[in-house]
């Protein structure tokens, strides 16, 4: 199947890449662009693992098209932290052992985050519905919400 | 870093960030898809759409005929000839004359893109002539049920066992009948457990490479490098010490990574490639279709009670199927399921029953959750029925010092008594249920494991450390180990690195399983350590002409040891680590060993729960988990350890179970249909971390992984029980049947 060129933006950065028009956006970014950080845990939209935002929606990459991200603007876990400062949320996911395996830990960042950006005081039920797409097996999600608690707090402090 | 409370070292028992977190949250740590190698290619694997089929015709031609298409492989390319358990890994890695289960591997394909392997893959052509088959526990033991495999019954099973029986096992103590006589009442029940997958969300990875020299390199998820390496060596007739395995990141294991699946077929399609390194990444599907699943079970439970709580007797009968090869756990679901009470007579008897399913992996505790459900629900409802409250019952049956266990041998410290006090002081058991509430206690138990362990440590120029472990760090184990390093050695935290390494820099660690890696790994480094500070001492004796004997390490220095030695200033780690290129050479410790000393670890649940009349669904309303944790080096993720494992046995209470059609195929291979809890399921889990120290580890760690898994089966039929008065004895307890439960009696 011949290639599409596709010219996006990434983290801030204009990239572009060759798309099979069958590959996953998610498939673009790992594959043609080295930006491993988002995962596949499912391909199927259930797992939440390859969370990114697309023009600032939160979307699973691996159900959207690498043809799709034309002329847009994706985040990835990658463009989180900014000039070599982590984000709260970062931060908090490390100082309360909110992660053990780590792998669903770039896609909990990414989804917390647009949730922080949307409700910056969220309840506790909130961030539990808002993450509910995002399946972590290691811990039992109590230090991911605790740690989202805390960046919420600290970052309405900072506000 | 604040300290706990009572805390008695100056590092153990601290929270310090994990050494490995800053490329966890970034996106930079690398699992086991996220390594590319110069020339690669993908593979994809052709999988049995069938549950049981004789595999008449593979045909490749039009896979090959596509361009880019650099290989294809069937079990004609691996060595004949194999035996017992490296028999079993081949026949699982890729089939033989026979499909053995719905997913099952026959060939597999390399090519220049995963699309076109994928596109290859479904080129493959294979002629299957289909045989009877059969997935559940009570259908395969029966004498008339389709044969999985004549003669893989070992020595164990007796004549004139149905044919699907491969192991047997009878075992107890004490006199049972005169135990029965003496209860007040005697109780019996039948239980099922369904087949739940360890969920891990990174699906199996590896880039494998291997040239027709024989030897080959390989980049995969694994909770066990060597183990990877032997048996990829076994199915593959190569020479062990040729192929080179190097552990990714692990995005989650739970036992499931300790073996292997299509890590052999990305060698062999190198080989057959010309050494072209091969990548191979599951999809979901594959994952829950072809990998890991738990053993399904079906339970008989006989106990005898006195009016008191005083057991008497207790019977356990469990069949359990774990897939088209040996390997179900009943043997540990039966040294687990009584393992919390002091019996004076007891007998159990178990079936490892072949099926026509996956080969069942390890999973947390593997057997013990199975167990638990049986035997800590059939307690529950005596409790009930007596008028008796179900931990002062737990209290006067439990096992202490020194007690024979249920499964023979006699404990050693174990903590079950600190544990189940410290549950009735937690304040959860004050709250306040209201209607269709109800409060479910149980316990769980699960030992502990030495395993070949090999560590080194060494000193750097600076005075700092660098560690090198075996086992893979699944959850905090770096933290855990350089906590524990620091201490011995007297340095700072942040100065002590520690890599988990390849199998080229070791020599055999088994995997991060049975609970060991804090143990194992951890007792191995204190020992490397204290090994490398006899080195430092004598470096300091030479320097000041005195004996080496006479010189003792304090607080990160050798100093003379007391006034009869000498008058010199403490020389410091930095110090000694600075000139040691001319005192003598580098400073290092190494120690390897299977250790011994491990410490088992009880742990009791407690949970609240709200039962919706109407549709049947449970809440879980509150959860506690306190586990003996012998001493909890790094706390913050201990708690992780019992929150992730209260949270997993949940899922398998609940929602998980693996679906089987008539035809005999997985029904629910996505995450869409096979549930694991999400966030919105959950109440915060509380935890109460009980220190009853174990003597055989220098710090006095328990492992304390597994456990957690074990209590929430019961522990939620248990409350079920209580908010609703009906008794679900089959899992998962969805609100269908809970339901129907309610419904069927009138409710």
């Amino acid at each position: 199947m011949s290639k599409i060129h596709v010219t996006t933006t990434v983290n801030g950065d204009a990239v572009e890449f060759l798309a099979d028009p069958r590959e996953t956006l998610l498939d673009c970014l790992r594959d043609h662009l080295g930006l491993t950080g988002s995962k596949e845990g499912c391909g199927t939209g259930d797992c939440g693992a390859c969370s990114v935002t697309l023009d600032g929606v939160l979307v699973s990459s691996c159900l959207v098209l690498g043809v799709e991200a034309q002329g847009k603007q994706i985040g990835t876990i990658e463009g989180m932290a900014t000039d070599g400062d982590l984000h709260p949320l970062q931060r908090k996911f490390i100082e309360h052992a909110a992660l053990q395996c780590g792998f669903c830990t770039p896609g909990i960042l990414v989804a917390a985050k647009a949730l922080l950006e949307k409700k910056p005081d969220p309840t506790e039920t909130e961030i539990r519905y808002w993450l509910a797409g995002n399946l972590c097996r290691c811990t039992g999600y109590d230090k991911i919400v605790r740690a989202v608690q805390d960046a919420a707090a600290e970052m309405r402090e900072k506000a | 870093m604040p300290k706990d409370e009572f805390q008695k070292y100056r590092l153990v028992g601290t929270r310090p960030n994990r050494p490995d977190g800053l490329d966890k949250v970034t996106g930079r740590a690398r699992y086991g898809a996220d390594i590319s190698a110069p020339g690669m290619l993908w593979g994809a694997v052709v999988r049995s759409p069938h549950a049981h089929a004789k595999i008449v015709k593979i045909d490749a031609s039009k896979a090959l005929a596509l361009a880019g298409v650099k290989a294809v492989i069937t079990r004609a390319d691996f060595p004949d000839g194999l035996t017992g358990e490296p028999w079993n890994l081949q026949e699982n890695t890729i089939a033989g004359e026979r499909a053995l289960y719905d997913g099952h591997a026959v060939a597999a394909v390399a090519a220049t893109s995963r699309l076109l392997a994928e596109e290859a893959a479904r080129l493959v052509e294979v002629t299957y002539e289909v045989l009877p088959h059969v997935t559940e526990v009570d259908e395969a033991i029966k004498p008339d049920a389709p044969v999985i495999r004549a003669g893989a019954a070992d020595a164990s099973v007796p004549e004139g066992m149905p044919p699907n029986v491969v192991r047997y096992m009878e075992f107890g103590h004490g006199d049972v009948e005169a135990g029965f006589a003496e209860a007040d009442i005697v109780r019996e029940g039948h239980y099922l457990t369904e087949a739940t997958h360890q969920g891990y969300i990174e699906p199996h990875a590896c880039l494998g490479q291997m040239g027709e020299d024989g030897k080959g390199e390989m980049w995969v998820t694994t909770q066990g490098q060597w183990y990877i390496r032997k048996m990829c060596a076994d199915v593959l007739g190569m020479e062990v010490s040729q192929l080179r395995v190097t552990p990714s990141e692990i995005g989650g294991g739970f036992g499931g990574k300790t073996t292997i699946f299509m890590e052999p077929l990305s060698l062999a399609l190198s080989k057959k490639a010309g050494g072209k390194p091969v990548k191979i990444v599951m999809s979901r599907s594959e994952v829950l279709r072809a990998t890991g699943p738990t053993a399904s079970a079906s339970m008989d439970v006989k106990i005898g009670m006195k009016k008191d709580g005083t057991i008497t007797a207790a019977t356990a009968n469990f069949r359990m199927q774990g897939g088209a090869f040996p390997g179900a756990p009943v043997d540990m679901a039966l040294y687990c399921a009584f393992a919390a009470y002091k019996l004076p007579a007891v007998h159990h008897v178990g079936y490892d029953v072949l099926a026509n399913r996956p080969r069942a992996a390890a999973y947390r505790a593997p057997g013990s959750p199975n167990g638990a459900f049986a035997v800590e629900s059939l307690v529950d409802q005596m409790c009930l029925e007596l008028g008796l409250d179900p931990i002062e019952v737990r209290l006067k049956n439990a096992v202490r010092e020194g007690d024979k266990s249920s499964y023979g041998p006699k404990f050693g410290s174990i903590g079950l008594i600190e544990t189940l006090e410290a549950t009735k002081d937690h304040p959860n058991l004050q709250a306040p249920l209201g209607p269709n509430q109800g409060r479910g206690v149980a316990a769980g138990y699960w030992f502990n494991h030495g395993g070949e362990t090999s560590v080194s440590m060494a000193i750097s120029e600076d005075g700092t450390a660098q560690v090198s472990v075996g086992t893979p760090d699944v959850g905090g184990g770096r933290a855990s180990i350089a906590l524990m390093v620091a201490e011995t050695l007297g340095i700072r935290y942040e100065d002590v690195r520690v890599n988990v390494v390849e199998t080229g820099a070791l020599g055999v660690n088994e995997p991060t399983h049975g609970s060991r890696a804090t143990f194992a790994s951890g007792k191995a480094a204190v020992e490397a350590t204290r090994q490398a500070i006899g080195e430092l001492c004598k470096r300091a004796a030479a320097d000041w002409g005195i004996d080496p004997e006479a010189v003792e390490w304090v607080d990160g220095a050798a100093q003379p040891a007391g006034p009869n030695a000498g008058k010199f200033p403490p020389m410091s780690l930095a110090e000694i680590a600075g000139k040691m290129g001319s005192t003598g050479g580098p400073i290092s410790g190494h120690h390897e060993s299977v250790p011994e000393g491990v410490g088992a670890s009880f742990g009791v649940h407690v949970v609240d729960v709200e039962v919706d009349p109407e549709t049947g669904r449970t809440t879980i309303l509150r959860y506690l988990v306190v586990q003996d944790a012998g001493t909890a080096i790094h706390p913050a993720y201990v708690e992780g350890q019992y929150q992730g494992g209260a949270v997993q046995g949940i899922g398998w209470a609940l929602n998980e179970e693996y679906v089987y059609g008539k035809d005999g195929r997985l029904q629910n291979p996505i995450f869409l249909d096979y549930r694991v809890p999400v966030a919105s399921d959950l109440p915060m889990i509380d935890t109460v971390i009980v220190e009853v120290p174990n003597p055989g580890h220098p710090y006095g760690v328990r492992g304390v992984g597994e456990t957690g898994i074990t209590p929430p089966l019961p522990a939620i039929a248990n409350a079920i029980h209580r908010a609703t008065g009906q008794r679900l004895r089959h899992l998962p307890m969805t609100p269908a049947k809970v339901l129907a439960a309610i419904k069927a009696n009138g409710g």
